[in-house]
Parts: C-alpha cells; structure tokens; sequence
C-alpha cells in the first residue's frame, strides 16, 4: 500500500511550488476548520467548561437567590446577569485564551502552525472566531438562565450591550496574548487565574462600583473589568451605551494590543 | 536535477552567540540529504530558517525557488515540517488531530493510511499528552507528511524509536523520497545517516566541514571517523 500515488510525476519536475496537486486549502476553509478545532477543543476541557460556563452559571443562581453581597438599587437579577455576562467574557477572552496560548506556545503547537499553510494571521483569526463561538454559547446560557431567573433586560441596549462585549473581548484577548507571549506556561495559569478572582472580587464585574468603597470604586472605573461591567448594566437596565466605560476598553485595547505586537515571542 | 533546498552563505548570530556562519549547502528532490553535526553547530537555525521560522542576517535560502522568510500558503502547503519539540496540542488525540491538519491542504495524504503506515491507530483515542516519547515522535511525522509535501524537514525523526519503529520510518522516509519529495533529516545517529542518505551534509560551528554521498565523503573509512576528525579538528 504506497502512500505516496499520484505526485510522483509532478514533484520530480517541480522547481517552484506550483505543482497542481499540492495547495493550500481556501484561507476561509483553514481558518473555518482552526476555529471549529479550538472551539471543541476548549468545550472538552472539563476546566475551561467550568470556569466558562459552570462557574459563571453558579455565581448566577447564587446572585439572585441570596441577599447578599448588596448589588446596590435596582432588581438583583437585573443587576446580575449583565455582570456575569461580563465576567464570562473575561473567563473565555482572556483566562481561557492566556493559559491555552501559554500552553500551545510552549508545546511548540504555535510555530507547528505557523509554517502550516494555515499560517500566523491565520491562526489568530481562528482564535478570535473560537472566543466568539464560546461567548455566543455563554450569552446563551447565562441569558437563558436569566430570564428564567426572571431578569427583565432593556432589549434596547442589546447592540450597546454587543458592542462593549466585542471591545470587552478584543482588549481581554489582547492582554492574554500579552501574558501568554512573554511569560513562561507555569506563570500565565498562576496569573491568569489571579487576575480572574482579583477582578471578580475587586474589579467591579459582578459587584457594581456603587457598592465598593470609594477609593477602590475610582480605581474599578478605569479598569477593563470595571468599566466591561458597567457598560452591560448600564446596557442592559437602561438600554444605553455608556461612553466613558468604551473609551477605557479602547484605550486599554489599543495599549495592550501594541506591546503584544511588539514583544509576543511565537517560540518558548 | 532541481535543487530544492538552496542554502547559501547563510549567517546568523544570537546576541554574542555566532549560530550560523557562512553555512552553504543544498538538498535535491528524490533525495534524503542528512545533516550531522554536534549541538550547538547550527542544524536546527538552518532548518527554522528554511521553515521560514527564522530570518538570517546574511546570505540567501531557498525552498522550491521561493524565500521561506513570510512565504505564502501555498508554499507552505507544499513544505512538511516535524519540529523537535514536536509541536503537536496536548489535548488533542492523533487521529483527529491528523485529520484537521489534512485539512489545511486541498489534496492532502490519506489519513487513515499513514495512521495504519506508522501503526498509530493503536494509541488513536490517547491524547497527545498521554503518549510515550516515541509514539508522540510518530504522530509528528505523520503531521509533516499529511500534505504531502515535496520537500520535508525532519528534525531528529527516529530519536527515542525502538528498533521496529525505527525501521518502519526509515521505509516511510524512502518512500518519501522516492515520491520524489526531498527529504532533509537532522541526525545525530551515523546508522541512520548511513542507511537513509543519499547526500549527507556535516557541520559545525556554523559552517559545512564536509559534504558528499557516503562513498564519497567517506572513502575507505567509516562515517564516524570522518565526523569525528572533521568536527574536532575543526573545534581546535
């Protein structure tokens, strides 16, 4: 049984890389199967579900169905799933995408993918189209679990709502590529995860800024995990797009994405 | 006969560390070409220069005629790459892993006959993460020639193998080779180099110390004598 059947006659002649049998897939057909490879591969990672959509799902229930801690005025649901929404999109953007790029990197998956006809752009294209996916499935979830929850969201602010979820991800993923593509694997899951419970203790994401002392309220403002979770609730309870909460996503977006272009390594 | 691989007076340095230094060699299709050297003697920064990994200070490569530095897809699509580290995602399984990779090209190997070729359907519902060193090492070459590549890079392919495997990527590397795919295997192993090269390359400290066809290179004395007297003499 050879392996090896028809390119005989083409090779042996081929100075170029030209030879009929031997292309690239279409671009859109490479990225579409990266996508689908990284998006079942991370819905199989027993951790990355739980810290996904397990995680998220309990902090929901337990929001509403305890008094505390206060959420300040307002229905508890109403002001929690825009919250846990926000801080799903922190978990998949940037934990989830941080220790997995750490991971890949290290394994030498990234250069192996880098030379395949896939290529570098390509990869990250795939990358940026698996977060979606997964936040999709947790908009979803999370959502679904809020309405019957009873959560009575300004359907308004659904756009406002997406659009602060797209920079929301655009700039976690650009400070996860930060993370994954300078520091050894070990230390990106120690201070992924750090990061994760920091900002989901004192970031402003599940508890609004109201509810926190002040000093630390003025701080939250201008972090992205503040200013992701403000956008939300103000999205979602008042139907508007808050201005300041996007300008501190963009501005932290555009910092983060210029380092990462400039110090990601793709080898260890 | 065309030169697949073309490497020309290719130099690169690491901060103080001279990698490559003047290296100069080429790799024909329908050929396996081994490169020996010590580590340290800049096997590896030639081949990830060839794989387009790396950019050279000075000098001129080319793969299939074309600058490997930011080369297209279509180019790629036409190299086959196994990385030392083998560069394979922990979590995934090899079948399934192979069968995406296939993907990437438009007529890609069959892939459940490579699977059968390097016996890797014994271990097929293992992730990557939970195979052993030489099981890892089969995968990885399978994942180089899933394209079916004309031109292959292999960096150290059998290191780790037993005996049986060993032989079973020696017929799979000729039958490569004889596809009229140029093969380029980094060795360390002599009996590898002796038994799969048609073309072996010998380098240290960033330059070629000899070069040839076995009989060639070597005459009437074995190969590791003259590896030996070529990369020590040239260390004094």
């Amino acid at each position: 049984m050879k392996f090896f059947s028809t390119n005989t006659a083409s090779t042996n002649t081929a100075s170029t890389n030209t030879a009929s049998t031997n292309r690239a897939a279409p671009a859109r057909d490479r990225i579409l199967a990266q996508a689908r490879f990284e998006t079942v591969t991370l819905l199989r990672n027993g951790e990355q579900l739980l810290v996904a959509l397990v995680l998220p799902a309990m902090a929901l229930v337990g929001l509403v169905l305890s008094h505390s801690p206060s959420l300040g005025p307002g229905r508890r649901v109403d002001l929690a799933v825009p919250g846990v929404l926000a801080l799903a999109v922190i978990s998949t953007a940037f934990t989830g995408q941080a220790i997995s790029t750490a991971f890949d990197r290290r394994y030498g998956v990234l250069r192996l993918l880098g030379v395949s006809p896939l290529g570098r752009n390509g990869l990250l294209v795939a990358k940026a189209l698996a977060v979606l996916t997964i936040e999709l499935l947790q908009g979803v979830v999370i959502g679904g679990l809020g309405l019957a929850l009873g959560w009575h969201p300004q359907w308004m602010g659904l756009f406002a709502g997406g659009l602060l979820a797209l920079v929301g991800t655009w700039m976690f993923v650009a400070l996860a590529v930060l993370l994954a593509g300078t520091l050894r694997a070990e230390g990106v899951l120690a201070l992924a995860n750090l990061i994760w419970v920091t900002l989901l203790g004192l970031g402003g994401v599940i508890i609004p800024r109201t509810q926190m002392p002040s000093g630390l309220s003025h701080v939250a403002a201008l972090l992205p995990s503040g200013a992701l979770g403000d956008g939300l609730r103000e999205a979602f309870m008042h139907g508007r797009l808050a201005g300041i909460p996007l300008l501190v996503l963009v501005v932290w977006g555009a910092v983060a994405t210029a380092l990462a272009s400039r110090t990601f390594r793709w080898s260890d | 006969m065309t030169e697949a691989v073309s490497v020309r007076d290719l130099a690169k340095r690491f901060g103080a560390t001279t990698a490559l230094a003047g290296m100069t060699w080429a790799a024909r299709h329908g050929q396996v070409t081994a490169v020996l050297g010590p580590n340290g003697a800049g096997k590896t920064t030639t081949i990830e220069c060839a794989e387009g990994l790396q950019r050279p200070d000075s000098g001129e490569i080319r793969v299939l005629g074309t600058d490997p530095w930011q080369a297209g897809p279509d180019h790629r699509a036409c190299v086959g790459v196994m990385l030392q580290d083998g560069g394979l995602p922990n979590s995934s399984r090899p079948v399934r892993l192979l069968r995406h990779l296939a993907a990437f090209h438009q007529s890609p190997a069959d892939v459940d006959t490579l699977v059968d070729r390097l016996g890797i359907g014994a271990f097929s519902g293992t992730t990557i993460r939970r195979l052993s060193g030489g099981q890892k090492q089969r995968v990885a070459l399978a994942a180089a020639l899933v394209g079916r590549p004309e031109v292959v890079f292999l960096d150290e392919p059998t290191a780790g193998l037993d005996p049986h495997a060993r032989l079973d990527v020696w017929d799979l590397v000729r039958e490569t080779r004889d596809s009229g795919c140029a093969v380029i295997v980094t060795t360390h192993s002599f009996e590898e180099a002796q038994r799969l090269a048609d073309h072996i390359v010998i380098v240290n400290r960033g330059r070629v110390v000899g070069q040839g066809g076995l009989a060639e290179l070597t005459g009437e004395r074995s190969l590791e004598d003259v590896y030996f007297s070529l990369t020590r003499e040239a260390a004094r």
